[in-house]
């Protein structure tokens, strides 16, 4: 559904990083884990940007978002009383695995996550990368839901030097998942996908794709997938974001 | 009183002059959880081609000011999946089925043609002008003598009405309307997107993965209205008029210019529900100007 919701609340999580909430209590009630919006930032911008759904309290939904360019600079000068277009939820989320679930997220790949972890059925472990300590985003409210929650930066200036790779294997070994939950970019998903299936536990991934239409009908926003030996152009708007790793080519 | 809305085009019935452009609509199922598609008066599928096609790689997509380029590819499922699966969802609304094809032949789009309409749908669009695939496509649709080639085979095996659309890559579109119409064609559609592309300065390379791409959104509605204008004066046979069209009073100024139907593409992007506030806005203009039927805008543009 598309509508129109006011803005109550936008914070910095770190430098060029927001947290925008909406009084949105139909997107609210709605809205499952890993499923995304689809705003419209401003008149003068045809296309919709997509974010994930990083949190829902009551009636209020959160986005994260990184300022990359114009639509993001004119969503972060959002203030309360703003009145957004939002079109949602949309796409394919997580399932919600019985059993402990290991979350790991990349950078912003975080945000989508933390709704993941507070509609979690078993208990939550997490591993968050990050570039540096500057740029780690959610950490109290992950560890606010999480049983356990291991952060990497590339620089080492907060918790483990490098990348999510070592305290997964590590974790892997250690531990019984029923499903690894993973957003971030590309070659990261690929490494924890290799790793998840290697160890047998099935890994879903969240996809990004440059957006049209964001309902499934204009065909721009493919991946290649392939099941049962049939390769396949499917739609991350509305046959993702979320996929089995098993089925999307790498 | 209020306005009628409907238009006989082509011998064709449509309830209302807004039509779905064809690739930005699927087969209407994605667009069905917003409205009634029988609110609309007619849908375009996707292009489709005689054997499934994957398309072109991602990228497929990039912003432009007030536009956007695809290079989709022509991704579909196939005639005969449309017909097996999506046609019969189609045929559960009170709205014109009209099936876009693209073929590498024109013995191909004249096969398509002829089991597409004896598979039922409405009317055929025959597609000579998509810009995003190697063979076929615009290839056709920037020669007359291919427009002609490809409208009599299709116009001998179809049983419905053909309408042939015309590229905006050309020099001059209306010598491709006048050959379509002179091999039989029932009706044109325009403008299909303008070859475009755009780059991305910090890597050097193209936004999009085909490297060039269709335009197509409100940036391109002055060129369509001035191609709907010229085609007006060149051919008899009724017009399908895109490009654009945003608005009740962007679609007024195509049916001005000599539109019979308005296609609404890229602005159901912006907003799932524009061609229902489009289809309103053209009764609304009709209203205030004691308009009673569609076909008296149509062309009536006056010149200076
Ligand atoms: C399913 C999904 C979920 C996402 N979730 C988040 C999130 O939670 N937080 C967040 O910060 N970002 C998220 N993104 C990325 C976000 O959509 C882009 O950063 C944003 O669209 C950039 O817009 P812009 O106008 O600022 O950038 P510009 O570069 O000016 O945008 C130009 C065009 O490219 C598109 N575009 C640019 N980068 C991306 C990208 N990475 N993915 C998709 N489209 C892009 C824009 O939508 C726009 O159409 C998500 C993307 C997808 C597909
Ligand atoms: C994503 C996308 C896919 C398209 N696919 C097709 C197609 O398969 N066949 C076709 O004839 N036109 C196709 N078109 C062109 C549109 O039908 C229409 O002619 C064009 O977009 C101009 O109208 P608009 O500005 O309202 O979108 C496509 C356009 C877009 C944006
Ligand atoms: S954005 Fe249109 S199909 Fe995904």
């Amino acid at each position: 559904m598309r509508s129109i919701f006011t803005v109550t609340d936008i914070r910095p999580l770190a430098s060029g990083v927001f947290a925008i909430t909406f009084d949105a209590p139909e997107l609210a009630r709605a809205a499952t884990p890993g499923q995304f919006v689809h705003i419209k930032c401003g008149h003068s911008r045809p296309l919709r940007r997509p974010f994930g759904i990083c949190d829902v309290r009551g009636d209020m939904l959160t986005v994260a978002f990184e300022v990359r360019g114009d639509g993001t600079r004119w969503l972060a000068v959002s203030e309360p009383g703003r009145r957004v277009d939002i079109n949602g939820p949309l796409g394919h989320g997580f399932s919600n695995p019985d059993g402990d679930i290991l979350l790991v997220g990349g950078g912003l790949g975080a945000a989508p996550l933390l709704f993941a972890a507070r509609r979690a059925r078993g208990r939550v472990s997490a591993i968050l990368g990050f570039r540096s300590d500057a740029n780690a985003i959610l950490r109290e409210e992950f560890d606010s839901v999480c049983e356990d929650v291991f952060v990497a930066t590339e620089d080492g200036s907060s918790g483990l030097r490098g990348t999510v790779v070592p305290p997964l294997e590590e974790l892997m070994k250690t531990k019984r998942f029923s499903a690894v939950l993973a957003c971030g970019p590309r070659p990261m998903l690929r490494a924890v996908a290799d790793i998840s299936e290697s160890a047998g536990v099935k890994c879903e991934i969240s996809l990004e794709e440059r957006m049209g239409c964001g309902v499934g009908a204009c065909l721009v926003c493919v991946c290649e997938t392939q099941s049962d030996d049939v390769t396949k152009m499917s739609r991350v708007c509305r046959d993702g974001p979320v996929f089995d790793s098993r089925e999307v080519v790498r | 009183m209020s306005a009628d809305t409907r238009v006989v085009f082509a011998g064709v019935t449509f309830n209302n002059p807004v039509v779905a452009a064809s690739g930005t609509f699927g087969f209407g199922r994605e667009y069905s959880e917003y409205y009634d598609l029988s609110e609309l008066g007619g849908i375009c599928t996707k292009g489709l081609t005689l054997a499934p096609r994957l398309g072109n790689p991602p990228p497929r997509i990039a912003e432009t000011p007030m536009g956007m380029l695809n290079s989709v590819g022509l991704q579909n499922p196939g005639v005969e999946e449309f017909i097996r699966y999506e046609l019969p969802f189609m045929r559960r609304f009170d709205t014109r089925v009209i099936a876009n094809i693209a073929g590498e032949s024109a013995a191909e789009y004249a096969a398509m043609a002829e089991r597409l309409s004896d598979a039922g749908v409405d009317m055929i669009e025959v597609n000579v002008s998509c810009p995003n695939v190697k063979n076929g496509g615009l290839q056709f649709g920037v020669s007359a003598a291919a427009v002609a080639e490809v409208t009599r085979e299709v116009r001998r095996r179809a049983n419905v009405p053909v309408m042939v659309k015309l590229s905006p890559n050309v020099t001059d579109i209306t010598e491709m309307a006048r050959a379509a119409e002179s091999e039989g064609a029932d009706a044109v559609s325009l403008i299909n997107t303008l070859l475009g592309m755009r780059i991305d300065i910090k890597t050097r390379r193209p936004v999009l993965a085909n490297n060039t791409g269709g335009l197509s959104g409100a940036a391109v509605l002055p060129v369509a209205l001035r191609m709907i204008w010229q085609t007006r004066q060149a051919v008899r046979i009724p017009i399908l008029g895109m490009g654009g069209i945003t608005t009740g009073a962007d679609a007024v100024e195509a049916l001005l210019a000599g539109a019979s139907l308005v296609g609404v593409g890229t602005a159901s992007f912006s907003y799932p529900e524009a061609a229902l506030s489009i289809r309103d806005g053209i009764a609304e203009y009709m209203n205030q100007n004691k308009i009673g039927s569609v076909s008296e805008l149509t062309g009536s543009v006056i010149l200076n």
